[in-house]
């Protein structure tokens, strides 16, 4: 009884540019490997996308077939993620131009993840959900182990390629799992027809309590959420710098906005078990992460450990979502996962500006003196750090004000104060980084000095980045009255 | 407009300095004065030439973020005027005090100095509580660097204590805004920050005494008092000085400000009940840390703890809460500005010109550096409390308006008074006075203050017998301020009183 008709193919124009530049990119790599027209076209490709799905924003609200729905909230999500995508993409030229292997696939790659990102974002049932969580992962494994012909770093690459499939297959198990139960207890995969149709009918209260945090554990491994962080580090750390973004970024963003839609569209909060159980989790993952972030000395795994702290506080305002009035704690999941995804894309987008495919400057000590050496770089990675750490005049700041503001109008008194300490441990290392790049360099001139990204493409990037960062810092105003709009279309 | 104009003065006057390092070495320092004197002249225009009648001397107010109630609301009255004053006038001795001093990243110096002095501006007229928390923050980080590029030996560690403790306990202040923030949008049905909306929230009595202590626990960790105190003593000793003139001339006003405009205003029932542990805290501060700072033997930390003692008369003063209390903590915060800065500025010069602060290795100084002893001597004398000069204005005020309200704490706290004539007259002596070997030293390094150190000692001398000699000219700028604040909680306070 499906037919998509050519009216529905207005609003999938997002995702159809994106396909389209996958099939393009993979017929000109048949035809004649290039890696700059690779690059450009997917680049291109990627920017279309997500200019177009910004144009379709105002009023747009399409139920594409039952499995896509395509209103403001998820377009402006699809925007997100492809402009987020068309960044990494420009980080991966340079990284990548040395690789002595073929390289353009990885703009293929690169591609079929951010397909499997739009199709998540705009999902409104469990297939297209499974469907996009398997594409960004199937996608994110070749990813990883992209350099894996390349000496000395392909060791590790395989190693957090093979432990990214093997958990991650365990966790789509346990996810389709719960799946299976909830269609079991309700007859459906529909999220807007699960509402409130969990606890009453079927086989009963415990049966959607199992069904749910089934479900919940396969999404907090995708998110890194404690207990289920362990891979996390040592894929961070084992992946090229872009995969190491992507996975961050968009492959955390899009995961977690379905699970907003999951748990609001399903109320599963007001089950006690369940919100007991998130609860928990966000104290566990808030507390560990911070905590064993302090151990670290490589920065992507300080940035791992510190992203399931994140995703920690990010638990805070979905917690909050139960009983709050009107759209406060979506918007905090909003604005939180954009100030996220500006902050760690510039973080990691530093570091990347060093890296290459045959050395990565990932540890602290490297970056020793670098506010002398290249201030302009060493100022946008301090106001990464410091907006990761939730300080004023930087968008992290104004992530955190929400969530501090869901949290009290639930008045989850515990949780801020869990969110207090947390932070407050994170201060500790991200200013100890910050502090590394303001000692004097003279002392170690042979590790590190020299190596200074000329690519004027990454640093308009990272420039871009660091605007909005500020920008959104001091004149939220703009960002807030969009989310807000958008915002009540999730409901 | 005029209160943008004073913040964004600074801002621009820090990037400018900044971009003119490339140029010239020397440049920086000369933009900053200069900044910081426009300021300062911008300030003194707005002084009313005739008693204040209106609630304020000028307001600003714009919307910044609709979404909450969030304005850019800047006010400023007589109290603030006198705390943005006192900022600009020391951030222009700061100034002077790093001239020679910092010789590395002068650009970066200078836009940090500049930065915290915007900063801290922003926290004394911000009138949104949003507004206040964001300059609260903003003031930190700067400071921060000033500590972790330009400090001493152990850098790292009191830069990284100061912002810790400031910037957690900030976030209890926080939770305590957004609680007042949703209760007025419980209550009224729209979110709002602005401090006069937040002052006809009502709460119930046992929220009112967390969120109250949330302030208070934000505000006394800057101040500092007992038992919040530890990270002051190595942000000092290890900050340059100009760091430290900021940080004991300025930073910790703000702490003190917060108590006056926004801890007690906002819960003056919990406040109530709450004072007698506060004042009981100020005067444990008074008498531990003046017991504490002899144990010192690092001039700079010494001088540290004296200032944590002095706070305490303020915590004191604000808790009492009737206009003799209140006008003595205003002088206390405006003297202990100019004395502390002073005796900070003495050791960093010491420090400077014999790279030790070790109290042990002088001795005997009062030969060699004649003029420089006579100026410790002011000061030190001044922050004994010498009828004449300004701290005993404020700190005669402070107890006399206490022991009003709490006899024990402030016979307990005047005890403090004698602790300080004898901590203040044994530093003295350890340096200045007997026997003089130079041997831990470089004698040659050891030269008197120069004119341009004398000049700006002078005004600060200056400024305190001006506030010993005449205070009415202070008091007459704040008590209209005070007057309303008291006036504003009256209700409360004698209600409460009438229960009792």
């Amino acid at each position: 009884m499906m037919t998509i008709t050519f009216a529905d193919l207005i609003p999938l124009q997002p995702l159809l540019i994106a396909t389209l530049t996958v099939v393009l990119v993979m017929s000109a790599v048949a035809v004649k490997r290039n890696y700059v027209i690779a690059y450009s076209i997917t680049l291109l490709g990627l920017i279309l996308a997500g200019l177009a799905s910004f144009y379709l924003m105002p009023n747009a609200n399409y139920q594409v077939t039952p499995l896509l729905i395509i209103n403001a909230y998820s377009l402006f999500f699809t925007g997100l993620v492809c402009l987020t995508a068309a960044g990494i993409c420009v980080f991966c030229f340079p990284y990548f131009l040395d690789l002595q292997d073929d390289k353009e696939e990885y703009f293929l790659l690169l591609g079929l993840a951010t397909i499997g990102s739009i199709v998540l974002v705009s999902s409104n049932h469990f297939v297209s959900m499974i469907i996009g969580i398997e594409t960004i992962s199937m996608s994110l494994y070749g990813m990883v182990a992209y350099p894996v012909q390349n000496g000395r770093y392909a060791a590790h690459a395989l190693e957090a390629a093979v432990k990214y499939l093997v958990l991650s297959a365990a966790a789509s198990g346990f996810m389709l799992f719960g799946m299976a139960l909830i269609y079991a207890q309700t007859g459906t995969l529909e999220f807007t027809s699960l509402t409130h149709s969990l606890s009453n009918d079927g086989i009963g209260e415990s049966f959607s309590i199992t069904a749910f945090i089934l479900l919940f554990s396969g999404l907090a491994f995708k998110l890194s959420l404690a207990p289920f962080h362990i891979w996390t580090p040592d894929v961070y750390e084992g992946s090229p710098l872009p995969s190491t973004i992507y996975l961050a970024t968009i492959g955390k963003a899009v995961i977690f906005i379905v699970l907003l839609r999951v748990v609001v569209s399903t109320d599963a909060l007001s089950l006690q078990s369940v919100s007991n159980a998130i609860a928990l989790i966000a104290v566990v993952s808030i507390i560990l992460g911070n905590l064993l972030a302090l151990l670290q000395k490589n920065i992507k795994r300080i940035l791992s450990f510190s992203s399931i702290a994140h995703m920690g506080y990010l638990l805070i305002a979905l917690i909050a979502s139960l009983d709050s009035e009107g759209t406060i704690s979506i918007e905090t999941i909003t604005i939180y996962l954009v100030a996220y995804i500006i902050m760690s894309v510039g973080a990691f987008g530093v570091a990347s500006a060093y890296s290459s495919s045959d050395k990565e400057l990932d540890n602290v000590e490297d970056y020793k003196g670098l506010f002398w050496r290249d201030p302009w770089l060493a100022c946008i990675f301090t106001g990464m750090l410091l907006s990761l750490a939730g300080i004023p005049l930087t968008v992290g700041f104004i992530g955190k004000f929400y969530v501090f503001f869901a949290g009290v109008e639930s008045e989850l008194w515990g949780l801020l104060l869990v969110l207090v300490i947390g932070s407050g441990i994170g201060l500790y290392y991200y200013l100890r980084i910050v502090y590394t790049m303001l000692l004097s360099s003279n002392d170690n001139e042979n590790s590190s000095s020299g190596i200074i990204s000329k690519n004027f493409a990454t640093h308009a990037v990272l420039a871009l980045t660091f605007l909005l960062l500020l920008l959104f810092g001091v004149y939220p105003a703009p960002l807030t009255l969009l989310v807000e709009s958008i915002s009540s279309s999730i409901l | 407009m005029i209160l943008i104009w004073l913040i964004s003065i600074l801002f621009i006057g820090g990037i400018l300095a900044w971009a003119s390092e490339r140029y010239n070495q020397n440049y920086p320092r000369n933009i900053a004065l200069l900044t910081v004197l426009l300021d300062l002249l911008l300030m003194l225009s707005i002084l009313p030439s005739e008693p204040i009648t209106s609630e304020w001397i000028t307001v600003f107010q714009i919307d910044w973020i609709p979404r909450f109630g969030i304005s850019l609301y800047f006010a400023l009255d007589g109290l603030s005027l006198l705390l943005i004053i006192l900022t600009a006038f020391l951030g222009a001795i700061s100034i002077g005090s790093a001239w020679n001093e910092i010789k590395t990243q002068t650009g970066f110096f200078y836009f940090n100095l500049l930065w915290t002095l915007a900063g801290v501006i922003g926290v004394f007229t911000a009138l949104d509580l949003f507004l206040f928390f964001f300059f609260w923050e903003v003031m930190l980080i700067p400071m921060y660097f000033i500590i972790a590029i330009w400090g001493h030996e152990n850098k790292n560690y009191a830069a990284m204590k100061f912002f810790i403790f400031t910037q957690v306990t900030g976030m209890l202040m926080l939770v305590s805004i957004l609680v007042l923030a949703y209760s007025h949008y419980a209550q009224f049905g729209s979110y709002s920050f602005k401090y006069e909306d937040l002052l006809s929230v009502s709460l119930a009595s046992s929220l009112q005494f967390w969120v109250m202590l949330g302030f208070f626990i934000s505000f006394t960790t800057k101040l500092p008092s007992v038992p919040f105190h530890s990270w002051l003593p190595d942000a000092h000793s290890q900050a340059p000085t100009a760091g430290s003139v900021i940080l004991a001339g300025i930073l910790l006003k703000t702490g003190a400000y917060g108590l006056i405009r926004f801890a007690v205003p906002l819960f003056p029932e919990a406040s109530l009940t709450f004072a007698p542990i506060a004042m009981g805290l100020a005067a444990l501060s008074i008498l531990y840390c003046a017991k504490v700072a002899f144990a010192q033997s690092d001039i700079k930390r010494l001088i540290a703890y004296t200032s944590v003692s002095h706070m305490g008369f303020v915590t004191l003063g604000v808790y009492a809460w009737n206009e003799q209390a209140l006008q003595g903590a205003v002088m206390t915060m405006l003297a202990h500005g100019l004395s502390a800065a002073a005796l900070f500025m003495l050791a960093g010069g010491l420090q400077h010109r014999i790279h030790t602060r070790n109290m042990g290795d002088m001795g005997g100084l009062w030969t060699q550096v004649p003029r420089m002893a006579v100026v410790a001597v002011f000061f030190s004398v001044a922050a004994l409390g010498m009828p004449g000069l300004g701290n005993f204005v404020g700190e005669f005020l402070a107890l006399l308006g206490a022991f009003q309200t709490n006899i024990p704490a402030t016979v307990i706290a005047a005890f403090g008074l004698i602790l300080a004539s004898v901590y203040s007259l044994w530093v003295i002596q350890k340096v200045f006075h007997g026997e003089y070997s130079g041997e831990h030293f470089d004698e040659a390094k050891l030269t008197d203050l120069s004119r341009r150190e004398m000049f700006y000692f002078g005004a600060m001398m200056l400024g305190l017998v001006w506030m010993g000699m005449y205070p009415q000219s202070f008091l007459d700028l704040s008590q209209p301020v005070l007057a309303q604040l008291l006036s504003s909680s009256q209700g409360v306070v004698s209600n409460l009183a009438g229960i009792q």
